[in-house]
């Protein structure tokens, strides 16, 4: 971490950049915030490690109005978001300097949670370079865990160790994906229909449309939502009824379809823990079936599925109906 | 608020009949919205028409619902009369209650019910029109017949006779086209060669006529009044303007004698050479080097005909060339040819060559044909004494895979006319028809082949031929049966004609496509109207001429080849059309710039600019999408690509939708 | 509306969606051919099938849509050329997230239906209406507040 925040310091103090889009301590040792660091001295608060699972990216889409150029700190993963924001026209690339942050995974504290672990004082083990398990000092005492126990769900199916876009690299990274991408989608769709409907109904009822989702989705960058708008006379605010929630998610999934990178950020702000990615990994799985194996944001040139055709592609009627 | 007037038509019965008309009215008469709701007897009549202007002007009605038939047929008669009475022909709205209702619907209640549904949704959606203004885009002055066989030339003489530029794209060597080939054509029997070649060389001759043959239409992009049309003029090989037509090449040519190159004008009954014009009075009288047979491009040797050429004509090395050119209308002309009879095995067509085709047939009683007018065997040049023809083969049938559900219209006449015409030159030859039906519709059609039975005693038998079978005396046994009297029938035939099936010719899909025009299962070209207009297709723009349109004979191409000039004439005619104003428009405020829309656009009609925006106070250059007007065909691809609703379709935008959805759902 | 009390047999509600050259064209041909289909179906004119937006098939359901059909040129034959092509990838990815929720897939359909189609259309209507029948009123993607 220390030769990131020099760098950045550098890049500041020579002028190749105006400001820096990091993150800095939260009130609690496992909730670091994205900030903006203009000076040397804000660096005092610059923290990067297995907590800062923040996409960085979709702030670019403001910041580069700004006059100057900023520097951004981009996992792996978050580069492929950037990508795609380059290819909608919706982030300034000139104005960005990217540092390609290295990343062996990142981790998610409701799993600390679900396993029991409260009263934390302070947390070791969670730094880039490290190896090893995860250590909590709490007020019940010393408990620890695997590093790949507390990891994100999404870093489980990792999209691979490189930065598809950068100015510079500074960190190794690793290839933490150990599960197959679809598993959770298969898992359901081998359900029965009644099954997905009550499985879906429940998780679904939960949500609050508290907006974090959308907010903090790279692809969910309109200026104003569908949903907020009264273009379809389907402005909502909140959900009373069974079928607008329904409706928010089934459209959100289908609005990014072909350009979500399956970033993971979604399941991880949503304060509910609603498993949001089973809707867009549903939508990569079908384009991949359907229309052949594509990843969003990796090619800034190619053509989004839903924005293509060939003259052979399948019928609706044989999307459906595969299972029986 | 808009004050809506609602008028329900009765249609006479063909709505009243089934729905409650009375109703209606007063069903929607308190829909949010509607002031004034009546019904009458003919809304589209003139005393109709009077009834909506009067109450525009009384009632103040800022839009219309009409609820009659399909907006398809009379929207334009509504939005017409509206102007008349000053309100904007866009404020109008058509529900349809007859076609989608009244016609299909026996239970009136429901019907009545629908009726009611239906106009609500017409009314919800009125409720948010806006008055749309008709934008205008320039014409060009030039049409393209795509086909020079009879239906294309003649449409091309009438254009060009009205004063106006016309090209001819033609695939084969030579205009002419099909009737190029045939001998004598009914009912009265005049030369086809006689009374087309003059209209070949009027064609080549006219001032506001070029030819393109040999030549393929390969893109086409654009809209009605300013088409930009790609022509691939394929290599001849020869250097048009050297070449006299004197022939030396195609008579020194090594292939036309011990060669094997069957003649596509003569059906494969002759060899031609690989320098060759099609027949004698092809135009233009300029040969072509067919480049798949030719000995010098397979390998590299020969060339004499490039030795030979007086006028060094001869150009190994042409390459294809293409063309841009622009046109405000194109006709389609593209014409036919008969199926193939592979799957009719059972009248061993590919097994004798006795079996012949009417086309082989016409080839071979001309007298320019293969065998000099002389009609004999193609096994043993005998002349047949005992002739059977067999009609409806691919024709009426039941199964899609063997043959066309559709009557190829002209067998009938000219299988009378082969009969005659064999008759008047060999009279004692034996004539059997083996028909279903004898279709004889036109002028002095029915006496034409009444001749053929009664003073030329051609032996018509109902009934189907089941089976063909070559003899080894060479002769053909026919097994069929006559339906009227009860009875198998085995006879012996030398020559047996088949009366093959009409298709349009392959590639018209490709071409359809390239259009955007409507094409059936059976590759005709749709057209607009299927009674009223005849000779144009739904696309604005794209007019339909001869064989390509349905099976019809050479009167019948005639007139509408002549219709579907006057239609050309009347739009070139203006110096500018109106456009479409149900285009699409983006929100500048709501636009994010990603580009999705343009991507979907087929026209190009959506471009990003930097535009500077003044969004809540804050003062911003940003890049929004544009859309042009006069490119944007109202299709809405953008409008559903666009995911936040900035890029919306006039008059049919998603409120407009949505709220036809809700009110039909309530 | 579709009643459901005990001596009133369930009725459909269909919302189709048809593209105005070639399947409205259809529906129209089907009528003047007197070709029946049940009244439960009723149409809404589109420019082209490219036209509809996924939201307003939810919105259809919402609002007490049992069944929605969406009916537009032949894939080749588009007026506009491409617009069906793009309507045929949205409505796939869409009708596979429907079944994927659990909604009853024959709740939904596209059809693709020229304008010389006039009986493929009346054919393609009964037997929509047939299955939705069978599968009876649309509870799972339903908005309760939209009953009135």
């Amino acid at each position: 971490m220390q030769e990131l925040i020099n760098r950045l310091k550098e890049l500041l103090a020579d002028g190749t950049v105006v400001r820096v889009i990091g993150w800095k301590k939260g009130d609690m040792p496992y909730n670091p915030e994205p900030a903006y660091f203009e000076k040397a001295e804000d660096f005092d608060n610059f923290v990067y490690d297995g907590f800062c699972g923040a996409n960085l990216s979709k702030m670019m889409i403001e910041a580069a109005k700004l006059e100057g150029k900023t520097a951004v700190c981009l996992k792996p993963c978050d580069t492929y978001s950037f990508n795609q924001l380059i290819r909608e026209h919706r982030v300034n690339r000139e104005n960005t300097y990217i540092i390609g942050v290295g990343c062996r995974g990142k981790l998610d504290i409701e799993k600390a949670r679900k396993a029991g672990i409260k009263g934390i004082k302070s947390v070791s083990g969670v730094d880039i370079e490290g190896d090893g398990d995860v250590t909590f000092d709490t007020i019940y005492g010393e408990k620890k865990m695997a590093y790949s126990d507390l990891m994100l769900d999404r870093c489980h199916v990792c999209k691979g160790k490189d930065h598809v876009i950068f100015d510079e690299v500074i960190g190794e990274s690793k290839d933490t994906g150990d599960k197959d991408r679809f598993e959770d989608v298969i898992k359901i769709e081998k359900m029965t229909p009644e099954e997905r409907f009550a499985f879906f109904k429940s998780e679904l009822s939960k949500c609050i449309r508290c907006n974090a989702c959308r907010n903090v989705c790279p692809a969910c960058s309109c200026r104003k939502c569908v949903f907020d708008n009264t273009k379809f006379d389907s402005q909502q605010k909140a959900n009373v009824d069974s079928f607008e929630e329904k409706m928010f998610h089934i459209i959100r999934a289908f609005h990014v379809a072909g350009r979500c990178t399956d970033c993971g950020e979604c399941s991880r702000v949503c304060p509910e823990g609603i498993p949001l990615h089973l809707f867009n990994r549903k939508f990569i799985k079908d384009i991949d079936e359907f229309y052949g194996e594509f990843q969003a944001g990796k090619d800034p040139e190619a053509q989004s599925p839903l924005t293509d055709f060939t003259f052979d592609d399948l019928e609706p009627k044989d999307a459906v109906g595969r299972g029986e | 608020m808009q004050k809506i007037g609602v008028f329900v038509c009765h249609c006479g019965t063909n709505i009243a009949a089934t729905v409650d008309v009375k109703k209606v009215v007063e069903l929607v008469r308190y829909e949010p919205g509607v002031v004034f709701a009546d019904d009458y007897m003919y809304m589209c009549s003139e005393a109709g028409q009077e009834k909506i202007i009067e109450a525009i002007k009384e009632y103040g009605l800022t839009g219309l619902v009409i609820c009659s038939c399909s907006p398809r047929m009379h929207e334009k008669t509504f939005r017409a009369c509206a102007e008349k009475a000053g309100l904007n022909p866009y404020m109008v709205e058509v529900a349809n209650i007859r076609e989608q209702c009244s016609w299909i619907h026996k239970d009136k209640e429901e019907a009545t019910k629908k009726a009611v549904i239906l106009a609500r949704a017409a009314i919800a959606k009125v409720n948010l029109n806006a008055p749309l203004k008709e934008g205008e885009s320039p014409v060009t002055k030039r049409a393209l017949v795509i086909g020079g066989g009879i239906a294309g030339i003649q449409t091309a003489l009438d254009i060009a006779d009205a004063g106006y530029e016309v090209d001819i794209v033609e695939k084969e060597p030579s205009i002419g086209g099909r009737m190029s080939q045939f001998d004598k054509t009914f009912p009265t029997l005049d030369c086809a060669s006689c009374i087309l070649t003059p209209k070949m060389v009027e064609v080549n001759q006219h001032p506001n006529i070029t030819l393109y043959t040999y030549s393929e239409v390969e893109k086409v992009s654009g809209y009605v009044g300013n088409f930009d049309v790609d022509i691939r003029k394929k290599a001849r090989s020869i250097i048009f303007d050297k070449c006299t037509g004197c022939g030396e090449c195609m008579t020194k040519c090594p292939l036309g004698k011990i060669g094997n190159i069957p003649s596509e004008f003569d059906r494969g009954l002759k060899n031609r050479p690989a320098i060759y014009m099609p027949f004698a009075q092809a135009v233009p009288a300029v040969p072509v080097i067919d480049r798949e047979n030719c000995t010098y491009f397979k390998t590299g040797k020969c060339g004499v005909c490039s030795k030979l050429c007086p006028s060094k004509a001869i150009d190994y090395e042409q390459q294809d060339e293409i063309v841009t050119v622009k046109y405000g209308a194109i006709v389609v002309a593209t014409g036919f040819d008969i199926i193939n009879l592979d799957k009719f095995g059972e009248y061993a067509y590919n097994e004798s060559p006795d079996v012949i085709t009417s086309i082989e047939l016409e080839r071979l009683m001309n007298a320019a044909g293969p065998t000099g007018g002389h009609l004999e065997r193609m096994s043993d040049h005998k002349q047949p004494k005992d002739i059977v023809f067999i009609q409806c083969v691919g024709s009426r049938c039941d199964s899609e895979e063997k043959g066309k559900p559709y009557c190829s219209k002209v067998c009938c006449m000219y299988t009378a006319k082969h009969a005659m015409l064999i008759k008047d030159h060999w009279p004692d030859t034996n004539i059997t028809v083996f028909y279903i039906d004898v279709r004889t519709p036109g002028k002095n059609f029915d006496e034409f082949y009444r001749r053929a039975v009664e003073q030329y005693h051609v032996n018509y038998i109902k009934g189907q031929v089941g089976k063909v079978k070559p003899q080894p005396d060479g002769s053909l046994l026919v097994q069929a049966a006559d339906l009227l009297d009860g009875k198998q029938i085995n006879m012996k035939a030398d020559m047996v004609v088949l009366a093959a099936a009409i298709e349009p010719n392959p590639g018209v899909r490709k071409i359809a496509t390239m259009l955007t025009a409507s094409i059936d299962n059976n590759n005709f070209l749709t057209e607009a109207h299927a009674k009223l207009r005849p000779v144009e297709s739904p696309t604005a723009g794209i007019f339909l001429s001869g064989m390509a349109q349905g099976p019809k004979d050479i009167p019948e191409t005639v007139s509408q080849a002549g219709a579907a000039a006057v239609k050309v004439i009347g739009l070139l005619a203006k110096d500018s059309l109106k456009t479409n104003p149900c285009t699409a428009q983006c929100d500048t405020l709501l636009c994010n710039g990603c580009s999705t829309c343009a991507n979907v656009c087929p026209y190009g009609a959506i471009t990003y600019d930097d535009v500077q925006v003044m969004d809540h106070g804050l003062r911003e250059t940003r890049r929004v999408a544009q859309v042009n007007n006069a490119l944007c065909q109202g299709c809405g691809a953008c409008t559903s690509a666009c995911p936040s609703g900035a890029m919306d379709l006039q008059g049919f935008s998603n409120r407009q939708i949505t709220t036809e959805v809700d009110a039909i759902c309530r | 509306m579709p009643m459901n009390e005990e001596n009133k047999e369930f009725r459909p509600l269909i919302v189709a969606f048809c593209c105005n050259w070639c399947s409205y064209a259809g529906a129209d041909l089907a009528g003047s051919s007197r070709l029946s289909y049940p009244a439960d179906v009723k149409i809404i004119r589109v420019p082209c099938s490219g036209r509809v937006n996924p939201m307003f098939i939810l919105r259809a359901f919402e609002r007490g849509a049992d069944g929605v059909i969406i009916c537009g040129c032949h894939p080749g034959d588009c007026h506009y050329s491409t617009g069906n092509y793009y309507a045929r990838r949205r409505m796939a990815l869409l009708f596979s997230m429907l079944e994927y929720m659990g909604i009853e897939n024959g709740r939904t359909r596209v059809e693709w239906c020229s304008a010389a189609e006039g009986a493929k259309f009346s054919k393609t209507m009964n037997e929509f209406c047939e299955k939705v029948k069978s599968l009876g009123q649309n509870v799972r993607l339903g908005d309760l507040r939209c009953k009135n």
